[in-house]
């Protein structure tokens, strides 16, 4: 076997003699290498998964609900030029009863067509067997929900539909595209014990609507995407004599558009990580290459006297960098493909794909190498070009002493007491400034990542006491039919109902300037004590008695401010009212539009009237409640606060934690490799100035105090900058998550603070303490005698 | 002239090992050391004088024999109690100056002060280099006298009990290098201190009271200087 050419194999060696460091270049590599691997390939896994799905089954372009409309009106869609096909549907939430569970569930009934699949929006069917062709009580219910209560073909259920209770037979269990990301009504997170959907067929739907040849659902394909506002113009236009219509996109599609956050928010980590601890490789290579280039000068002296050329000195280096960034490659993809496929198995938890597996994204993955690759040229691109430079002669000779000042630092030292150690580490950092300022921007970018990432916690919480505040129900039910105002009295009256507080919700389009939104309008009366108005600082903006309380986000949609007007046409109504903006509420999860109870009810024609109670129970009598709604026949939706909320931490800790656990860790280890290439390097740097502190009687720890105060002044500067940097990213996510559908909150708690300054105090000291150790081994008499 | 016994040394022995090599660097040395006498220690390269420093000042430890300081054995001091003697009692000044390039020369003299009972003041042991006028320079900005004046003054500044000097005119050429040795022979006065000087030199042993050879980790020859030669009669 022939040798190692021998500048490889001093390479070798010299890699052993710096393995801390070395180890240190390769973690924070593996670190962005990982991320990308990671971030990229489960957002290529979750869109292919998707793309297929909606494929498949035929995922329509546009939606459409209103309250009724005839078959004709979708002959009249379907003879549209743009339209490539059409699904008409009956729609309708209902209560549901099912032997031996306590809890209240919720379900969405959707019709499925008599004969053969449906056009549009057709669902896989996962187990058991599709409808039968007669109008027989059958149901399919979706596989999440089947899964919870452990449900197979045969089982049977009640379904309070049209008023009445019907028993039906689930026949089969499947998925459908929409419910990919499945919210029931007045949830904030999935909830799949208490929310189902479940199909039947459209004659048995029609049967207990009371809605033969109607439809109130609609879902489109168009031929052409770039002409899909055109045809959702038509659309509108052909439904507008039935009244006004939600007409939307896959964009307002609420699976689609969680799904579509979800993906938003990945591709934002995965650009914004990678970069940042490439840039923190670049940072390390740079300076312990420069370090090694630097000790070495007098070998790179000796092999250019003997006669080796500038290029090949210059390969050897840039061939040591590269080394370290392929392993940091190397054990980036595989540690990527790891935690990938472990954020995909998460996310097929409780996004319902019919098949979601990790895949790799070549070209991000070949993109994050080639990036890792150039910040590692990069890096060593300076130490190499020193290299070059040096003329043999200069290079045997011993380097010049580094001229030292007093500067700006020490003045600011000199206010203090005058301690020399701490002037001497005021003046090496102002010696190399640009080393400092690396170390500082490396640290604080481990700290800003840290940040950004626990801040979604404080964000979580932040919801969390929101919706607590606003919500003070125990229960909120919603009637199958509006009923009279004096309704509520009964309600009040229901076993373990301790207060009632009647509401009514009116979906509605509201409009201004050209900008429509169709959103529920909320009646809530004066004396509402179970549900509060908020604003940003959780203070209770009191229901205003004339006029609209709209959320934020819906106001700057609209372009509409306090004062201002909006249009106000209730869906299935050909009247348009005009309504004024009264206040601007705050509202993390969906858009909704408030206003006083009787002022609602005067605006429509009829009876006053109310469409659901928000309730307050004994909760001694909690059973007892559940029990009766079940043979009751007025309510038709139910959601209990404490499951929301349960569900809502639920998910989203189970979303975050792995993420969020997976980057405090990495920027963890970043900055312990920062702060400890950093402490390596002064070592090696001053060994000779602290061996000369060991002469004049420095105790170890005495010397090693210079090297934490060094390591505590970076990571002072690096904890404030940071700070400010965190707070800059976890900005920029909050814009990034800014949607129709949700909005997070900016709130960085105490608690974040303290973690990110606690993990970098202790990655500090950590890296300091294991460099101080080599102090205590110092050879004195060896380094003072030595020629400088 | 002869002060009280400061050191005293028994069959030190030091050896160093390189994988399996070992190299006796001191093989069974005796000596003494009394207060404000100046003993050069005269020798080739590697016949273990400047091992021998080291140990007098507490910078190694032998692995044979003894060194006893005021009657205290040194063997007995841990690092901390080690570094205490060094702070102390010891004043060093090497071949290679080792300022700390951070400090100025009068704080590199004031760095070295901070635990003596009674030290000069950084400033007047500068004033008697003769470096009042550039104390505030950093080591970068000074000659190499300049620097290994500022060394001295750092050494003598707190008294020390013991002054190591390990060719201290190794780096300089011969006219800096006697001023130095100057500096050196009226501190050592002045101190009282016992001074040790490591030379190859034998024109600048001539300066010492006492004079022992070294060759092969041995003291092969002790002899007296009778009289002293003055520093500044010194050349070579």
């Amino acid at each position: 076997m022939r040798a190692l050419p021998l500048l490889e194999r001093k390479l070798l060696r010299e890699l052993r003699q710096i393995a801390g460091q070395a180890a240190a270049i390769v973690i924070v590599v593996a670190c962005a290498v990982a991320t990308a691997v990671m971030s990229f390939g489960v957002l290529r896994s979750l869109d292919a998964a998707r793309a297929q799905y909606y494929e498949r089954c035929r995922f329509g372009d546009l939606f459409a609900s209103l309250p009724r409309a005839p078959e004709s009106a979708a002959e009249a869609i379907r003879r549209l030029p743009g339209v490539a096909g059409l699904q008409t549907r009956l729609v309708a939430d209902v209560a549901v009863g099912l032997a031996g569970t306590e809890e209240p569930i919720v379900a969405r009934l959707l019709s499925l067509p008599e004969r053969g699949e449906p056009e549009v929006n057709a669902i896989v069917l996962r187990r058991g067997r599709f409808l039968g062709a007669d109008d027989a009580p059958e149901v399919i219910v979706s596989e999440s929900f089947a899964d919870a209560h452990g449900l197979v073909p045969g089982a049977r259920l009640s379904v309070l539909v049209g008023g009445r209770s019907r028993e039906m037979v689930i026949v089969g269990v499947a998925l459908s595209p929409e419910y990919v990301y499945a919210l029931g009504p007045g949830m904030i997170a999935p909830d799949d014990r208490r929310f189902a959907i479940m199909w039947t067929a459209r004659r048995v739907l029609e049967g207990a609507l009371g809605a033969s040849g109607e439809f109130n659902d609609l879902a489109i394909r168009v031929k052409d995407p770039a002409a899909l506002d055109a045809v959702a113009r038509q659309v509108e236009t052909v439904l507008a004599p039935y009244g006004a219509a939600d007409v939307h996109g896959r964009e307002r599609q609420p699976s689609h558009a969680f799904v579509s956050a979800m993906l938003h928010q990945i591709a934002g980590v995965g650009r914004i990580a990678p970069a940042i601890f490439l840039f923190v490789a670049a940072f390390l290579v740079h300076t312990v290459l420069g370090r090694l280039v630097e000790a070495q000068r007098q070998h790179i002296g000796l092999l250019k006297a003997l006669g080796i050329g500038d290029a090949a000195i210059g390969r050897h280096y840039l061939e040591l960098a590269l080394i370290l960034g392929a392993a940091g490659i190397a054990a980036g993809v595989a540690a990527g493909t790891i935690l990938g496929s472990g954020l995909t198995r998460l996310y097929a938890g409780f996004f319902h794909f019919p098949a979601l597996s990790f895949r790799h994204d070549p070209p991000s993955i070949l993109a994050a190498c080639a990036v890792a690759i150039a910040a590692m040229g990069l890096g060593a691109y300076r130490g190499v070009r020193a290299v070059s430079r040096l003329p043999p002669a200069l290079a045997l000779a011993p380097p010049a002493p580094p001229g030292y000042a007093r500067t700006w630092l020490e003045r600011l030292a000199r206010r203090g007491p005058t301690v020399g150690t701490l002037r001497m580490v005021l003046r090496h950092l102002a010696r190399f400034p640009l080393r400092a300022a690396l170390t500082i921007t490396g640290l604080a970018l481990a700290v800003a990542l840290q940040i950004a990432m626990l801040f979604s916690f404080d964000a979580l919480d932040r919801m969390i006491r929101f919706h607590a505040r606003a919500e003070a129900r125990d229960f909120s039910v919603g009637f199958a039919r509006p009923l009279p105002s004096a309704a509520i009295g009964e309600v009040a009256r229901w076993p373990g109902v301790v207060k009632a507080e009647a509401w009514r919700m009116l979906p509605a389009r509201l409009g201004s300037g050209g900008q429509g939104r169709v959103v529920n309008v909320t009646g809530l009366t004066q004396s509402a004590a179970l549900r509060t108005l908020l604003d940003a600082k959780l203070g209770a903006v009191p229901v205003p008695r004339q006029g609209l309380a709209l959320p934020g986000k819906l106001a700057s949609l609209l372009g509409v401010g306090v004062g201002d007007s909006v249009t106000l046409q209730p869906l299935g109504s050909p009247r348009t009212l005009e309504q004024p903006v009264a206040r601007i509420v705050e509202q993390y999860i969906g858009l909704d539009a408030y206003m006083d109870l009787d002022a609602l009810n005067a605006l429509l024609p009829g009876e006053p009237a109310i469409s659901g109670a928000d309730l307050a129970i004994d909760p001694a009598r909690r059973g007892e409640f559940v029990r009766a709604l079940k043979g009751n026949g007025i309510v038709a939706g139910i959601s209990e606060r404490s499951a929301v909320l349960a569900s809502f931490r639920d998910t989203m800790v189970r979303t975050l934690t792995l993420i969020v656990s997976f980057f405090v860790a990495f920027a963890g280890v970043t900055a312990s490799g920062i702060a400890f290439s950093s402490a390596r390097i002064t070592l090696s740097e001053r060994g000779r100035e602290f061996a000369t502190l060991g002469a004049l009687g420095f105790s170890a720890a005495e010397v090693a105090r210079i090297l934490a105060l060094e390591s505590a002044i970076l990571a002072a500067f690096a904890l404030a900058l940071g700070c400010l940097l965190g707070v800059a990213l976890a900005w920029l996510i909050v814009q990034r998550l800014d949607t129709e559908l949700y909005r997070v909150p900016l709130v960085i708690s105490a608690r974040t603070v303290v973690i990110t300054v606690l993990v970098v105090v202790a990655a500090s000291l950590l890296s300091t303490w294991s460099v101080a150790r080599r102090l205590r081994r110092m050879d004195l008499a060896a380094i003072l005698n030595a020629r400088q | 002239m002869r002060g009280e016994k400061i050191h005293s040394v028994r069959g030190l022995t030091r050896i160093y090992r390189t994988g399996p090599d070992e190299v006796h660097a001191l093989r069974g040395v005796d000596l003494d050391l009394c207060s404000g006498e100046l003993v050069a220690l005269l020798g080739p390269s590697g016949s273990g004088k400047s091992t021998l420093l080291n140990l007098l000042g507490g910078l190694d430890r032998p692995d044979g024999g003894e060194i006893r300081f005021r009657g205290e054995a040194l063997a007995s001091f841990d690092r901390r109690a080690l570094a205490d003697y060094r702070r102390r009692h010891v004043g060093f000044v090497f071949q290679s100056y080792n300022l700390i390039p951070s400090l100025t020369a009068r704080e590199n003299v004031e760095l070295a002060c901070d635990r003596a009972a009674r030290p000069i003041a950084a400033a007047d042991a500068l004033e008697q280099v003769g470096l009042s006028a550039r104390m505030d320079h950093f080591p970068g900005q000074l000659s190499g006298g300049e620097q290994q004046r500022a060394a001295v003054a750092r050494a003598i500044a707190k008294r020390p009990e013991l002054l190591l000097c390990d060719e201290p005119t190794g780096a300089l050429d011969s006219r800096t290098g006697v001023q130095i040795l100057e500096l050196i022979e009226r501190c050592s006065v002045e101190l009282g201190a016992a001074t040790v000087l490591v030379t190859h030199n034998g024109a600048i042993a001539a300066m010492a009271d006492r004079v022992l050879s070294l060759v092969d980790g041995k003291i092969v020859e002790a002899r007296r200087n009778a009289p002293r030669r003055k520093a500044r009669d010194i050349s070579w």
